[in-house]
């Protein structure tokens, strides 16, 4: 993007009805802002849902994302996060060939372990910020990882 | 009361104050047309293509001031009516356009005339819905017709599958529209606006910018009374003409890419740019680096995406401009209006030195006089459209305009073939004022099946044709930037306007001299029916002063001086 862009994570909370995605999803690709992550799930007990997403640009494209998302009906609020706590979970396939324990003990170092064992691969998650969760992908490429999944981060002001 | 979703749509209209209705039936329609019929609650104008219905119903609404309302069917009926959601998104016009959908059971499977709809208008409506059930009927068109007439105003579209207008289901429109994530922010911020007037009353050059804004919020004359309690010299944007008298002396001019030379240069040296209802269009900023530069920015706008967007505001005040206009009122005797004086005195003489106008050196009429010469004849009487080109900017440029809501044409989107049916809108709207379309040769080609409707309906539209046989606007570029390659441009083959006026059953005229065209004008004044007169224009003329795409509005390209 344009000057100094910058990693942004926006809350949006959204009223839980038909296509109110594709009003959010269709913004962004139509005045050309972009999306890092996006990830989406009702609130409990309550009528909305609460989008996480992690886009970038400068301050006065972020600005107008906000501003445009406001715009839009369905959305109760839009909170451009300052100071947040950030996660995000990783899955990744191994071949069962690879060293386990290695595997097994990195995992834990951010916030995972292995979740399930076949007879040809096993799975491992992790559960933590998106820089360290890029961290370890990097770290496990040795291992072979067959297949990851990652989930996009969820985000709560502190 | 129990009755069927096609039913309820004629008692929400009728409950809604609606008068008329723009559209064109087809299958998917068929039980709301149904009920049409049956009813005498408003009357149904039958336009001759969805765009133009829809075209007529922003005419409505930009005349009225109230909501448009169009109604088609679904698929071909539809996509034809989305330029004309698109140019009232663009525009900020308040309209309900309801379509009909297949049937419920059908959607999703391909089926005849099926099209998403929603998904198309998502882009470019204010809101849009899909009714699934006939019981969320009453609530979502009540929800309508409020999304589109309050805060910044703008096109609703309404989808209806043909089932759930056969559906029956309660219907109860008392309740109140209850839209617990919508609320338009309509009183500016006191303190605000309190810094704004302290900001003029310290300014040296300030300038107001007056923007369509204030068209929507009916706030005209609250301005104009501002403008003359701080002595301000003021610019209009293309959407704003009309906000003040056009003998008003703080009136600058209109400013932008066709914008008067004073008014671009007022801009470029204003110290304080008030801005109100305008969005800093980049027709009227050019080059945004160079766009008042040395100035501080108060901007009034219900909108808060419209403040900061393109241009810093010093002073953002989101809020109704009449609210805030009034608010500044009771305070604006702290601006001492002799101060002004050498800053006016200043800009009159760039008017002085770059006046905006026109040589009559051809043996054709020039279009321009056209356009002054209506206005000495009809002036304050007529409502004025315009199609897309050359004709509209010299229309801005020339007509004499002396009230808000007198002249309605497509800024944001620019759309050929918006002239003639708004105009129609115009005229249902305000049948006892004259409703005069400048449009070209081109243009009117675009709609021109609304004869048909004009001569059915009596709306005795009066459409100008300045003839120039080109594509003006787009020759006018390929004169000036494409080295006179005036690619596809050329209308040397044309019909002949005259007959076809004739040929639905309205009147034509073609004239070449200023006594033909007195004579025509009012005779179609006096003749009270559909009109086309066709002027004989100069070819070559171009709009001056240009300030060439993306350049600065203080390099202006000007009118060729002649010695007197
Ligand atoms: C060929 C061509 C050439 C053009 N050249 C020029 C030119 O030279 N100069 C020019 O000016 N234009 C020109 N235009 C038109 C231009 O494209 C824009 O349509 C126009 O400049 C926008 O005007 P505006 O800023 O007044 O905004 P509008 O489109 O009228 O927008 C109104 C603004 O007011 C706000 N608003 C609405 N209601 C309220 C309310 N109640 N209270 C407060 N705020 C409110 C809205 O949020 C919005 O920001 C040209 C168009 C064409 C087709
Ligand atoms: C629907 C549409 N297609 C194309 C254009 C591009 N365009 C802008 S002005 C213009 C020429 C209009 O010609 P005419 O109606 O004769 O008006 P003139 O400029 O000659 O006065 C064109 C093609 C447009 N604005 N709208
Ligand atoms: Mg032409």
């Amino acid at each position: 993007m344009t000057e100094n862009s910058e990693r942004r994570v926006i809350s949006v909370i959204v009223v839980n009805e038909a296509s109110v995605l594709s009003r959010i999803t269709d913004l962004f690709s139509g005045r050309g802002y972009n999306i890092t992550s996006l990830t989406v799930a009702p609130i409990p007990d309550s009528k909305y849902s609460r989008l996480t997403i992690a886009t970038s640009g400068s301050v006065r494209v972020i600005e107008q994302i906000t501003k445009q998302l406001h715009k839009l009906i369905p959305v109760l609020r839009v909170y451009e996060h300052a100071d947040l706590v950030e996660k995000e979970m990783a899955m990744v396939k191994f071949p069962i060939t690879e060293n386990l324990s290695d595997i097994n003990t990195l995992c834990e170092a951010y916030n995972g372990k292995i979740v399930n064992v076949g007879e040809n691969v096993i799975i491992a998650m992790v559960a933590d910020e998106p820089k360290r969760v890029e961290n370890f992908l990097k770290v496990i490429k040795r291992y072979n990882p067959k297949e990851i999944v990652r989930s996009g981060a969820v985000a709560l002001e502190r | 009361m129990q009755i069927s979703g096609a039913q309820m749509v004629i008692e929400a209209l009728t409950l809604e104050g609606v008068d008329t209705v723009f559209g064109y039936p087809g299958g998917a329609i068929m039980n709301v047309y149904d009920e049409i019929y049956k009813q005498d609650k408003f009357q149904h104008i039958l336009n001759r293509h969805e765009q133009a219905a829809v075209h007529a119903a922003e005419g409505y609404a930009k005349a009225s001031g109230k909501v448009g309302v169009a109604m088609i069917t679904s698929g071909p009926g539809f996509t034809n009516a989305v330029t004309g959601l698109a140019d009232a998104y663009m525009d900020s016009i308040p309209l309900v356009v309801i379509s009909g959908q297949v049937p419920m059971s059908l959607i999703g499977t391909d089926a005849f005339q099926e099209i998403d709809a929603v998904g198309i208008s998502r882009s470019c409506t204010k809101h849009n819905y899909l009714v699934t059930d006939a019981k969320d009927l009453p609530r979502i068109l009540k929800e309508a017709f409020y999304i589109a007439s309050s805060g910044r105003p703008g096109p609703v579209h309404v989808d209806i599958p043909k089932d759930v207008t056969a559906q029956i289901a309660e219907f109860d429109y008392s309740q109140p529209v209850k839209l617990e994530t919508y609320k338009p922010h309509t009183k500016g911020n006191p303190r605000q606006i309190k810094k704004a007037i302290e900001a003029m009353a310290d300014s040296k050059r300030p300038l107001f910018y007056l923007g369509g804004g204030i068209i929507n919020a009916n706030a005209a004359y609250e301005v104009r009374e501002l403008v003359h309690k701080t002595g301000i010299p003021a610019v209009e944007t293309f959407m704003a003409r009309g906000v003040l008298a056009h003998d008003d002396e703080h009136l600058i001019g209109m400013l932008g890419m066709h914008g008067s030379y004073a008014a671009n240069m007022a801009m470029s040296e204003t110290d304080l740019v008030i801005a109100l209802g305008a969005r800093f269009d980049d027709r009227v900023t050019g080059k945004l680096s160079e766009f008042a530069k040395n100035a501080a920015v108060i901007h009034v706008d219900i909108d808060p995406a419209s403040i900061s967007k393109l241009v810093n505001a010093d002073f953002p005040i989101v809020g109704d401009v009449k609210n805030v206009v009034n608010e500044m009122l009771e305070i604006s005797s702290k601006i001492d209006v002799s101060k002004f004086e050498s800053w006016r005195e200043t800009i009159n003489n760039f008017d002085d030195l770059h006046p905006l106008t026109y040589h009559e050196d051809s043996e054709k009429l020039k279009p321009q006089w056209v356009i002054e010469r209506v206005g000495e004849l009809l002036g304050d009487d007529a409502n004025i459209s315009t199609d897309v080109g050359q004709h509209q900017m010299w229309t801005a440029q020339f007509y004499p305009f002396s009230r808000p809501r007198q002249f309605i044409s497509s800024g944001g989107l620019g759309t050929m073939g918006f002239g003639f049916p708004a105009a129609l809108g115009v005229k249902a709207a305000a049948p006892q004022q004259t409703s005069v379309n400048f449009t070209g040769d081109g243009s009117i080609l675009m709609n021109c099946q609304e004869l048909m409707t004009a001569v059915e309906k009596k709306l005795p539209v009066i459409n100008i044709i300045l003839n120039n046989n080109y594509l003006g606007m787009v020759r006018q570029w390929q004169t000036l930037f494409y080295d006179k390659r005036h690619s596809e441009t050329d209308l040397s083959v044309q019909p002949d306007f005259v007959k076809l006026s004739e040929a639905f059953g309205g009147i034509g005229y073609r004239v070449s001299t200023k006594e033909e065209f007195d004579a025509a004008l009012k005779d179609a004044v006096e003749k009270d029916v559909v009109a086309f007169i066709e002027v004989i224009v100069h070819r070559l003329e171009n709009v001056m002063p240009m300030v060439p795409s993306g350049g600065s509005l203080f390099n202006m390209m000007l009118l060729e001086k002649k010695e007197k």
